[in-house]
Parts: C-alpha cells; sequence; structure tokens
C-alpha cells in the first residue's frame, strides 16, 4: 500500500495551471526525487503535499489522512510529513534546541523535559549536540538546515518533504547535509524531494520523477532515467544528446 | 500689578506639564490596547471585520487631531452628554493613538518573513500558536523602536487639547502668558519642557533601535 497517493492533482494560480494532473504513488521507505526545470511545478507540488498549497482538482491522501483545507484536516496531515525549507527557516529568536522542542510543547503537549530529551537525541542525530543552546544567527547554513531537519524529526514524521534544502547553500557546506538525508534514507524514513543535486538523487532514491510544465513527463528508477532518457526534455534538461 | 518671577512663571508651567505626562501615558497605554485589539482584527479577523478596523485606522489617520477633539468634545455635547475637557481629550488622544500604533504594528508583523508562518504551519501549529509562539515574539522586537519613536508623537499630540480648555503645558502657557506678557520668556520654556519630555524618548529609540539590531537580524 502507498504511504502518500497523490491522484490526479490540479493546481492554477489565476489562470496560469502549475500542475495539469499529477499522480505519484510513494511506497513506505522510498526515497523519491523530483526534478525539472524551475517553473515545472516540482515545487508546488511538495507543497501542496504539506498544505501550504491548496489543490484544485484531484486527491492527496498520506497514510489514510486526506487533504482537506480546514485546520483540523491540516494538522493531522502535518503530523504525518515534515517539510525542510531552502531557506531553513528557523526560528531566530530561539536557539537550536528550541526550535527543535517548540512544537513538541505546543502541538503536541509533551511536557518541557520530555521535549528537551527528544530535541538533544534529534540534534546528536544530525551531529549538532553540542549545538543545543546556540541561536540560529550563530550556525553555519549547513548546520542551520540540519537544525530544520531535527526540529521536524521531532515531531516523528512517517515522511519527510525537502524543497530543495541545499539550494541555498554554499559548496562546502551542501555534503554534510546531504550525508543526514543519505543516513534517514538508510533509516527507512519516506523522502521526497526537489533537488538538483543529480549526483545525490542518482546514489541515493529509489525513483526518480522529472517534471515539465506541471506534468509528470517521466518516471523510474534513477538508473533508467538517468542513463535512458526517453523524451528530449528530459535529454536536455539532463544536458545529453 | 503682580510681579511674576522666573521661578513663579517656571513653577506654574512645571505644575502643568504634570498633566501633559499623564495625558500622554494614559493615551499610549489606552491606545496600546485598543491599538492591539485593532492589530487582531485587521490582520486575522473575518472579512468584514478586517474592513472595520481599516476603515477606522484610515478615518482616524486621515483626519486632523484637532477635528477628533472637536468632534470628541462639542460632538457628544449635541446629544446633551456634557463631556468634561479632560475626557474628550483622553478619548480623542486614545482613539487616535490606537490608529497610529496598530499601523505600526501590522507592518512589523507583515516584516516577519513568510516562511516563518510556512515553517510553524508545517510543523502542525495554529494560527494563535503561530501567533504567540512564533511570530509575534519576532514582531515584538521589531515594533519597540518605533512604537517609543511614535511616543514623542503623542507627547507632542497632547499640546491640541488645550484648544478644547484642558489646562496641560500649552494651556499653561498661554495662561501664564496673559497674566505676565511676556510671551517670549513663558513659550520658550514651554518649548524647552517639551523638548525635555520627547528628546530621551527620541534617543531611547534610537539606542533600542541599535541594541535590538532589527536591520540586521536575519544575517
Amino acid at each position: 500500500m502507498s504511504l502518500i497517493a497523490i491522484t490526479e492533482v490540479k493546481k492554477r494560480f489565476g489562470d496560469n495551471e502549475v500542475l495539469k494532473g499529477i499522480s505519484i504513488d510513494v511506497a513506505p521507505g522510498e526515497v523519491v526525487a523530483i526534478i525539472g526545470k524551475s517553473g515545472s511545478g516540482k515545487s508546488t507540488l511538495l507543497r501542496c503535499i504539506n498544505g501550504l498549497e491548496t489543490i484544485d482538482e484531484g486527491s492527496i491522501v498520506v497514510a489514510g489522512a486526506q487533504f482537506l483545507p480546514d485546520e483540523v484536516h491540516l494538522k493531522a496531515l502535518r503530523l504525518k510529513v515534515g517539510m525542510i525549507f531552502q531557506q531553513f527557516n528557523l526560528f531566530p529568536h530561539l536557539t537550536a534546541g528550541g526550535n527543535v522542542m517548540l512544537s513538541q510543547m505546543v502541538v503536541k503537549k509533551t511536557p518541557k523535559k520530555a521535549a528537551e530529551a527528544v530535541a538533544r537525541k534529534m540534534l546528536d542525530r544530525v551531529g549538532l549536540a553540542h549545538k543545543f543552546d546556540a541561536l540560529p544567527d550563530e550556525l553555519s547554513g549547513g548546520q542551520q538546515q540540519r537544525v530544520a531537519i531535527a526540529r521536524a524529526l521531532a515531531m516523528q514524521p512517517i515522511a519527510l518533504l525537502c524543497d530543495e534544502i541545499t539550494s541555498a547553500l554554499d559548496p562546502e557546506l551542501v555534503a554534510e547535509v546531504l550525508a543526514v538525508v543519505k543516513e534517514l534514507a538508510a533509516e527507512g524514513m519516506t523522502l521526497v524531494m526537489v533537488t538538483h543535486e543529480m549526483r545525490f538523487a542518482r546514489d541515493v532514491c529509489s525513483r526518480v520523477v522529472f517534471m515539465h510544465q506541471g506534468r509528470v513527463h517521466e518516471i523510474g528508477a534513477p538508473e533508467d532515467v538517468f542513463a535512458n532518457p526517453r523524451t528530449p526534455e528530459l535529454r536536455q534538461f539532463l544536458g545529453v544528446q | 500689578m503682580t510681579e511674576f518671577s522666573f521661578w513663579d512663571i517656571l513653577r506654574n508651567l512645571l505644575l502643568a506639564a504634570r498633566w501633559t505626562v499623564v495625558l500622554s501615558l494614559v493615551s499610549f497605554i489606552g491606545g496600546g490596547i485598543v491599538g492591539a485589539a485593532l492589530l487582531f482584527l485587521r490582520i486575522g479577523g473575518r472579512h468584514w471585520l478586517r474592513l472595520l478596523s481599516r476603515g477606522y485606522i484610515q478615518l482616524f489617520q486621515g483626519t486632523p487631531l484637532l477635528m477628533q477633539l472637536f468632534l470628541a468634545f462639542f460632538g457628544l455635547g449635541l446629544f446633551g452628554v456634557d463631556v468634561p475637557a479632560w475626557l474628550a481629550a483622553c478619548v480623542a488622544l486614545v482613539l487616535w493613538t490606537a490608529a497610529f500604533l496598530a499601523e505600526i504594528w501590522r507592518g512589523c508583523v507583515e516584516s516577519i518573513a513568510k516562511g516563518q508562518w510556512e515553517a510553524s504551519a508545517s510543523l502542525g501549529m495554529g494560527y494563535l500558536q503561530q501567533m504567540r509562539y512564533v511570530i509575534l515574539p519576532q514582531a515584538l522586537k521589531v515594533a519597540v523602536p518605533p512604537t517609543v519613536g511614535f511616543s514623542v508623537q503623542v507627547v507632542k499630540g497632547t499640546a491640541l487639547t488645550s484648544i478644547i480648555g484642558f489646562v496641560e503645558l500649552s494651556k499653561a502657557g498661554s495662561i501664564v502668558t496673559n497674566a505676565t506678557f511676556q510671551p517670549f520668556t513663558v513659550y520658550g520654556l514651554v518649548a524647552l519642557i517639551y523638548f525635555a519630555l520627547c528628546w530621551p524618548l527620541s534617543k531611547s529609540s534610537q539606542l533600542l533601535e541599535r541594541k535590538l539590531n532589527v536591520a540586521h537580524r536575519n544575517h
């Protein structure tokens, strides 16, 4: 049974239809990379899965939680899928530990002590146990992104959505973040990631989705998609003839 | 004819300045409370509440404070309500301050990056939780310098209440001038007292801005 079932999803911004009927099923433990040019709708699709954008047609079901745009359903959905953003979006007024603790205490009503224990564990998991008391300002981009991952993990999601999480990082910081993601994948976390890191997609992902003009253009195992692109659009995107 | 010493003049002005301070405080605190209510209607309320709040703000920002004072003082009198000058002054200044503070604070809330809303939403927080734990703590920090800066406008705004007969610093100035025939000395002192009230406020606004490091908080 699929963990995330996206069926015939359409999304319009005014007259501009950015998703023109997308259907993807993600199985538990799968790591799916979504690639494509900017404007192809890949980020929008990811944001729809988390309910940051509403959809106009179709359905999105995550482990039995149907996407409906009211606060109760949204909350149920968001407790199941965590999201990591390109710009990290850490809360600048809280320490790294505070960032990881906040939603546990506020949303899940976890007592402070227990939330702190989870936060320390999660920060340790991303290799930042020693930065518990550091403010986001005092961390490098790569460290901030790892705190963001720890923050999402603390809610114990069953899937993580990663929206170009290394695109705002200096090249030398990309590796540390991808290493964390790779570890998560190895532990069996379900991941859907929009990415420009083709090598990472090839090495780590179980499936690659190529989106073009609001449609799923090609989908398949990375070996196939990268080695034998069938359509001229994907060939052009990958820069092969 | 009685002679007035410099000390007589200054003493009377200082006594009246107390009322300027009291009126400023009442306006600022009352305006802050009403302004906060307006802010929440303006950004979070239902559609018609938002329109109402916006209309209120535009009305009070778009008319002179003097007219608002006249309306509070004479307008209610038309309905047979006898409004004392101090009450009219307080009401008008509170409402006027509220309109400006609500708008200043709205700017502060909206200056918080969209990503903060999205990140907190993606963690499952509801609107009020996002506001309380993520947005407001950041917005408050941004709001401190302009709010303190605006308090200077409130202090100077109290001068207008002299026209409806509330005896604060400016009104005392004209009364003392009429008795002493020394307008330059008296109004000079009045101006200096206003300056002594306002300058520390402006200065602290500047210091707070630097201390809270508002301009560079995301770098």
